[in-house]
């Protein structure tokens, strides 16, 4: 356990010496969720209505962004072979990157989408309702990756090939998200659309280390 | 004891190498021998445990070795011919996963490497990026030593301190694999030639 720890420290240390880095998913974020009252025009009403939708699929792109050097680095590098001899199992290390990679990114993008969903005009109901559903959504997201990053390492143009993958796999996230949100918007409860993100992270959180660290082995051989 | 039996290996459909046994006493020295491509990094990367043998038995004390991965990671130190060092962390915070703290300190003075401790490894020259590498080494009580290449880009000093390292590493029973293409400071080596 405590190894565990050490190693996320360094994943954080390391975010935070490269912090051009980590800062560009959440600019993207900000930036690509500013294009979208440019190209639909600022109607309250239409922009309200499209919010938790633009928040999501932006959140989820800029999520992407930082996946090709999760593992990339430390392949390169030679680091990966030492991190699975380090005395940890792979689906730990695995484990300890997907959880670096919330805290640096997730975490960020989660409080970045309060002013953004505020200047799309969301409703005032909707707007805790999208923030609570980010909490297991960026997580998610930050799972899934950290899986679709460990598979496609050692490809040939992986990076490409990594958004093809982790993309469909997040559909249940973007639906059940964006549903609760408008559910809230609509006067509707929002529960079973956040009991059904929570089951997916309940479910995906000791699943998606497992495969992702089958996939480092993989790759490592 | 290590002891490996009847390895063999194929990577991308191609056999590496097949029937391959080895034996190594406490405090032996193993020089894996042959030309490029012959498969040196690939048994190195094996007894690690990173490649998988698709024939054979890799034993340690007389158990199989490789049946629990996270178990045999903590036996073996291994020096790939790549230093895995990070140059945005300092010399120090680049040990810091791989070992105890409290041995960090002994660990950069036995590389001669103590003075930069608190310096980015970015500034580090490549035989000083080595250096570091060699410094993980003496981290952990590891009892298997696999090295690739370990002096490449080494001066003379500090081949010299990596034979004390080598030197006591074997007198405290360990043992040592090694494939290079270099001179070794490795006392009464045993050869393993790979065709």
């Amino acid at each position: 356990m405590s190894l565990f720890l050490t190693l996320l420290r360094r994943e954080l240390r390391l975010s935070l010496r490269h912090g051009a880095d980590t800062l560009a998913a959440v600019l993207f974020f900000l930036l690509a969720a500013a294009l979208f009252p440019l190209a639909i025009g600022p109607a309250p009403e239409t922009l309200g209505r499209l919010a938790p939708g633009i928040v999501y699929v932006c959140a989820l792109l800029a999520a992407l962004l930082p996946l090709d050097r999760l593992f990339g680095a430390d392949y390169d590098d030679g680091s990966l072979d030492q991190l699975l001899l380090s005395g940890l199992p792979a689906p730990a290390v695995a484990g300890a990157k997907a959880l670096g990679h919330w805290i640096v990114t997730g975490l960020p993008l989660l409080v970045a989408a309060a002013p953004i969903a505020v200047m799309l005009r969301i409703a005032d109901d909707a707007l805790p309702v999208l923030l609570l559903g980010l909490l297991p959504a960026t997580l998610l997201l930050s799972l899934f990756g950290t899986v679709g990053a460990a598979v496609v390492l050692g490809a040939r143009r992986g990076g490409v090939l990594l958004p093809l993958l982790v993309l469909p796999l997040t559909t249940p996230v973007l639906i059940f998200g964006v549903a609760a949100a408008d559910a809230a918007a609509g006067g509707l409860t929002p529960r079973p659309h956040l009991l059904l993100l929570a089951a997916l992270a309940a479910a995906a959180l000791p699943l998606c280390p497992l495969a992702a660290g089958a996939a480092l082995r993989g790759a490592a051989e | 004891m290590l002891e490996g039996d009847g390895l063999a290996v194929i990577r991308g459909e191609r056999l590496v190498f097949s029937g391959l046994g080895f034996r190594v006493e406490p405090g032996g020295a193993l020089l894996l021998i042959g030309p490029n491509g012959s498969g040196k990094s690939t048994l190195l990367r094996l007894v690690a445990g990173l490649v998988r043998a698709e024939a054979g038995r890799l034993s340690w004390q007389g158990t199989d070795a490789l049946a629990d991965l996270a178990d045999h990671a903590a036996r073996v130190a291994y020096l790939g011919h790549l230093d895995a060092v990070k140059p945005g962390l300092t010399v120090a915070e680049n040990l810091l996963v791989w070992g105890f703290r409290e041995r960090i300190a002994r660990a950069l003075d036995t590389v001669g490497l103590a003075a930069l401790a608190d310096l980015p490894a970015k500034m580090l020259s490549a035989g000083q990026r080595r250096r570091l590498a060699l410094a993980r080494l003496a981290l952990r009580p590891a009892p298997i030593w696999l090295l690739d290449e370990p002096t490449l880009g080494l001066d003379t000093a500090s081949v010299e301190r990596f034979g004390a390292m080598l030197a006591e590493h074997r007198a405290g029973g360990g043992i040592v694999m090694a494939a290079t293409h270099l001179p070794l400071p490795l006392p009464g080596y045993a050869e393993l030639s790979l065709a």
